[in-house]
């Protein structure tokens, strides 16, 4: 099975490199992007029995190596059989 | 061996923090491989160094914590061993959960590589006792990933138990905005945990022990540890 796993700054924190690329997005001639904010997709393999296991593992993953829950929270896109 | 120095894969200032102990401070100071289940029993005091461990992969310190030595440091920090992180050794101690909080790109987002000015804010420390409350030390800094974040409830925690132990300030010790030089909350550069035996700071002292090369101003932090040490053994006997 494969898990997707999106890790993003938590909204109140500051994105200094979102706000770099928001910039350089201003460089390019487009004013109209106001914002952006960075993150990490992960595309984890694994085994499980089903998808409940899958999500169930993907989830412990996330929550003690993925993310910093300090400052960052994640989210399980998808899983795929 | 009474001061253990890990070493990690991609640690860069493990031999400077070995040299400033060793053969500056005289004390007796070894380095411990990464992969090592237990401390020496003869540990009084471990130091976590700075560097780049394991390429500082997914976050800085995400990886080291899960060495083995890790697992032994945890407990030594437990039964009230002294610990102080540097740089990479304090980020490796906020991802395992040692010190509050996490070490986060830099405001600016470059590398800053200077000397900084540091303001002691508690020097009842096993890590600040040979300096004075205010007193203004100069040590360097060189990280890219050095804004400390805490949420605000561990800010208000850290800040009423006196754990707060170093900030950037101006050469006349005031806190300022113009002083920070990472965008850290507080201007925090360095705080102890709620028992106090583990240190944590982005400043590198022990590249601060010799008046030829920069000043010995880190020679305080270090010294203090060395002192702290040195009672402990004192009552134990």
């Amino acid at each position: 099975m494969k898990a997707v796993v999106s890790v993003t700054l938590k909204p109140d924190v500051l994105d200094p490199q979102g706000e770099a690329i928001r910039k350089a997005c201003g460089s390019l001639g487009h004013a109209a992007v106001t914002g952006v904010r960075q993150g990490k997709l992960f595309e984890v393999e694994l085994d499980a029995a089903d998808e409940a296991a899958a999500r169930k593992l993907v989830e412990e993953l996330a929550d003690k190596l993925l993310a910093n829950t300090v400052i960052e929270d994640y989210r399980i896109e998808r899983i795929e059989a | 061996m009474r001061f253990a120095v890990v070493q990690f894969p991609g640690s860069n200032d493990d031999r400077d923090m070995a040299f400033a102990l060793k053969s500056v401070l005289g004390v007796d100071a070894e380095l411990v491989w990464h992969r090592d289940p237990e401390l020496p029993p003869t540990t009084r005091a471990v130091l976590l160094p700075g560097g780049f461990s394991y390429g500082d992969y997914l976050r800085c310190g995400a990886m080291a914590r899960f060495s083995p030595i890790m697992a032994a440091v945890r407990r030594f920090a437990d039964a009230g061993g002294l610990v102080l992180g540097t740089c990479n050794g304090f980020q490796v101690l906020c991802e395992a959960g040692l010190l509050p909080g996490v070490l986060r790109r830099n405001r600016g987002l470059h590398f800053v590589c200077e000397t900084s000015c540091l303001r002691v804010d508690n020097a009842e420390t096993s890590f600040t006792s040979r300096a004075r409350a205010g007193q203004v030390l100069r040590i360097p800094i060189k990280h890219g990933e050095g804004a400390y974040y805490a949420t605000a409830h561990e800010i208000e925690t850290l800040e009423a138990n006196d754990q707060v132990v170093l900030r950037y300030c101006e050469p006349d010790g005031s806190v300022t905005d113009a002083a920070n030089p990472n965008g850290s909350l507080g201007n925090i550069a360095g705080i102890v945990n709620a028992a106090g035996n583990v240190f944590g700071l982005m400043p590198h002292p022990e590249h601060a022990v010799e008046a030829a090369i920069g000043g010995t101003d880190g020679a305080l932090l270090l010294g203090s540890l060395i002192d702290a040490v040195e009672s402990g053994e004192r009552t134990l006997a």
